[in-house]
């Protein structure tokens, strides 16, 4: 089928939509009253019903139909929202979301949802479906008014009338996925005056040349031929959606002169008029999903959809670019000719502002990551009988998208956590004295080159003891070292594996496997997650995430000929130091560093590095290196310098390496190690 | 007749081996390695291709045959089975054959000191025996696994 060329670019909005009204749903559970949000999820709702018709997934726009038609009532003030209407509505978007999710998997979007049909038919057949007609027909009988026509015009339609032609409003409708629509309408039009005579046409065929319409034009059509005939001529061309005709006779005539001194005024009118006739007739045309596609026309001329293999292959294309740089830069430093260093100079600069621009390209706010996130906290408080807030900043924070793409998991687990076993519930709160409605603070922000996203509560906090005595049953700590644990010590026990502090093992939380399948993902994206609480104020989990994963900055040094790459983020400081620096502790040689006594480790024997000899008779370079809080000086040979590198993986035959993470391509063209600092820390 | 299979040909010390050619990215003369910490002996390091990283393997220290100097006939084979792509560094490589799916034989259990598991077949070509890897085996990540477990 054709339309297969356009299916991804189908669900990518269909998806958009469903969010949308998503999000539009729950901001009118905030404030039922405010029409304008229901305008929103009207149209989104129709769009999304011409989409799916368009594209044959008739249950899909079965639906959306109805839930359109709740929405219409609504919008008309025939209907308030009730709990129930709200309930219905989400339970609908949930079947459309199954029902797009079968057709990304390559289903045919087939869902049963006669019961949810049902509801909405129900809602809509209340007592406020009968006035509900009333405003369409008023509409239907409107349209003939919406002239437009001036006395010229008028008056050539009339004398054809007399003469025994036919005058028709035809209003074509051109499908949505169609390309070239000032072409299409151009078909149309030669097609009506091979047969008859335009009369006048909205908007103006010079408009409509330019493609100046958005997808539909209204012509007034003087012909011999029958209105069904000009209708079949009509729907012979290609990607036309609708046709609609409506014959003029004298009577109209009459009421159009009538009206044509007032046009002006009329016409607004005409149009929502228009738009209610259409949709009571059930054609996929009205005034609100015009606006809306306006709108999204002029959303869609500032961005556009890329796919995003064509930006891996520029981050990769421009990664050799940068590779080269470094070569550049290294032999115009050694010829030292000046308009050789110059250039590169440039250069430099000029790919360094190139590397931001691809970077970001890559970014992506985490907005669409947490979008999801309100809905599921609006479900969960009402499965666990809880009042919940969940308020939301910062989520505009930019992320790199693999980063985005693996950090909705662990998210997830850690706001069921907050609102399962963080929050009290009601009763607990009001004998706590809080108020009823927990918060939720779901933060994003962004610092040097990480970005931070909090997930804090205002409920119980966490039971030292209770973690305690639960970590010592799970054989997870010895009692003997219980009192010697700090806080955030005993706070870290909740990531191990099989801990659980629940009394109740419910469906939410799950049993215990989130915590610990959390932190190992947030450290396989190369972050940390820590977590802070005060004992009835509430609990913070802090997780810090790398800005982007494929450039860093990274510090270079030399083991005997071997060069290895250590990530700027990991390392505190670089230092120097003497053998008198060095004490045994317990087997260990360590050395102080500021006010702490840290391990000192002889990267060039923990690598295996051969040929190489550690000369202690002078100085030392070290680089002292953290994982949390835990420090460890590392002994290098050379500190070659900082570097931005690229990093490259390794390919899946090495895997699970030990101490490395990666590797880059140097300047000259040698591969270059980059070393995991945290396997060196124990 | 059976179907025609192409094959590069190698050699390892006295013996011609044979890889399929579909199998093989490009081949390569030596180039500068990267040691890469903590791995078998044969697994050499790392090396630039032109911009990928790719793990390289020395064959014969792969099936424990001594170990040469290289020397300027020594070539890596880049081979590609699945999502692994890995360096072969053999002896020389040279030729490319036609060999006929009839003229493959089942593997003796143990040519030129490399055990029947990690080879197809051998080919009996007019005047030369072509020795078939299996390169799923070669390239078998257990085995490292086995392998750094043992020597741990």
């Amino acid at each position: 089928m054709e339309s297969n060329q356009y299916l991804s670019m189908f669900i990518d909005e269909s998806k958009e939509h469903l969010q949308a009204l998503n999000d539009n749903l729950l901001e009118l559970e905030n404030s039922p009253s405010d029409l304008s949000i229901v305008q929103n999820i009207f149209r989104s709702a129709h769009t999304l019903k011409g989409m799916a018709a368009t594209m044959g997934f008739e249950d899909l726009a079965n639906l959306t139909h109805d839930m359109e038609n709740v929405l219409d009532l609504v919008r008309n003030n025939k209907l308030s929202m009730n709990d129930h209407i709200f309930d219905m509505l989400f339970k609908s978007l949930d079947a459309l979301e199954a029902m797009v999710n079968d057709i990304v998997e390559g289903g045919s979007g087939k869902l049963d949802v006669q019961h949810i049909v049902a509801g909405l038919k129900a809602i809509v057949n209340g007592d406020s479906a009968p006035a509900a007609g009333s405003p369409s027909k008023q509409a239907s009988a409107d349209l003939h008014l919406s002239g437009g026509l001036d006395q010229f015009q008028l008056s050539v339609v009339e004398q054809s009338l007399q003469s025994g032609f036919h005058v028709f409003v035809i209003r074509v409708r051109l499908r949505e996925d169609c390309v070239l629509k000032a072409a299409r309408a151009y078909m149309v039009f030669d097609a009506l005056e091979r047969n008859g005579e335009v009369a006048k046409s909205d908007p103006s065929v010079q408009d409509i040349e330019q493609e100046k319409f958005d997808r539909e034009f209204t012509v007034y059509y003087i012909t011999k031929l029958d209105g069904q005939t000009v209708e079949h001529m009509i729907q012979d061309i290609s990607e036309i959606e609708s046709v609609v005709m409506t014959p003029i006779d004298a009577k109209a005539l009459a009421q159009m002169r009538e009206h044509s001194s007032s046009a002006s005024e009329s016409k607004p009118d005409s149009n929502t008029g228009r738009g209610a006739a259409q949709q009571a007739s059930g054609a996929n045309g009205q005034a609100g999903s015009q606006t809306g596609g306006q709108a999204k026309q002029q959303a869609g001329s500032r961005t556009i959809r890329v796919d995003i293999e064509r930006l891996d292959t520029l981050m990769n294309l421009f990664s050799e670019l940068l590779i080269d740089r470094v070569r550049l830069e290294q032999l115009a430093s050694e010829l030292q000719k000046q308009e050789l260093t110059e250039t590169v100079e440039h250069m430099s600069r000029v790919s360094s502002d190139l590397q931001n621009i691809v970077l970001k390209l890559r970014m992506m706010p985490v907005e669409t990551v947490f979008n999801r996130f309100p809905r599921m906290v609006r479900d969960l408080a009402k499965n666990l009988n809880k009042k919940v807030e969940l308020i939301v900043t910062g989520a505009e924070t930019e992320l790199d998208r693999t980063v985005i793409d693996e950090i909705g998991d662990p998210l997830v687990h850690l706001l069921r956590n907050a609102l399962d076993h963080g929050l009290e519930d009601t009763p607990g709160r009001i004998a706590a004295g809080k108020p009823e409605t927990g918060n939720i603070y779901l933060r994003a922000y962004q610092s040097g080159n990480h970005v931070f996203i909090e997930i804090e509560d205002d409920g119980r906090g966490i039971n030292r003891d209770k973690v305690l005595n639960k970590a010592i049953e799970r054989g997870i700590v010895k009692s003997e070292d219980a009192d010697r644990l700090s806080d955030h010590e005993v706070y870290q026990l909740l990531f191990a594996s099989g801990f659980s502090t629940a009394e109740v093992v419910s469906d939410i939380s799950g049993r215990g496997v989130g915590l610990d399948v959390v932190r190992s993902k947030i450290s396989s994206l190369g972050g940390a997650v820590t977590v802070e609480s005060k004992l009835g104020e509430g609990t913070k989990f802090i997780v810090q995430l790398p800005l982007t994963l494929s450039i860093i900055t990274a510090m270079l040094i030399r083991l005997a000929n071997e060069k290895y790459a250590i990530p700027i983020s990991s390392i505190v400081e670089t230092t120097l130091i003497t053998k008198e620096d060095i004490r045994i502790v317990q087997g260990m040689p360590m050395v102080r560093f500021r006010e702490n006594i840290i391990p000192l480790v002889n990267l060039a024997e923990v690598l295996e590095v051969p040929n190489h000899e550690l000369d202690d008779s002078a100085e030392m370079n070290v680089v002292v290196v953290h994982k949390g809080e835990k420090l460890a000086a590392l002994i290098a040979d050379e500190f070659i310098g900082q570097q931005e590198i690229v990093l490259k993986t390794l390919g899946d035959y090495l895997n699970r390496l030990f101490a490395i993470s990666g590797a880059t391509i140097l300047g000259d063209g040698q591969v270059a190690l980059i070393l995991d600092t945290n396997a060196l820390i124990k | 007749m059976g179907a025609e299979l192409k094959l590069v040909v190698f050699s390892l010390g006295n013996e011609e081996y044979g890889v399929e050619v579909d199998k093989v990215q490009t081949i390569e003369r030596m180039m500068p390695l990267t040691r890469v910490p903590k791995t078998p002996a044969f697994v050499k390091g790392v090396i630039n291709l032109r911009g990928v990283v790719v793990p390289v393997i020395d064959l014969r220290e792969r099936f424990g045959l001594a170990a040469t100097e290289y020397t300027d006939s020594t070539r890596i084979i880049i081979v590609r089975q699945q999502s692994i792509e890995v360096g072969l560094i053999v002896d020389s490589a040279n030729d490319v054959v036609d060999v006929d799916e009839d003229q493959i034989e089942a593997p003796p259990e143990v040519v030129g000191g490399i055990r029947a598991k990690y080879l197809r077949g051998i080919a009996k070509l007019d005047d030369r025996l072509l020795v078939l890897f299996n390169l799923q085996e070669v390239l078998n990540k257990d085995e490292i696994i086995q392998l750094e477990q043992l020597g741990e």
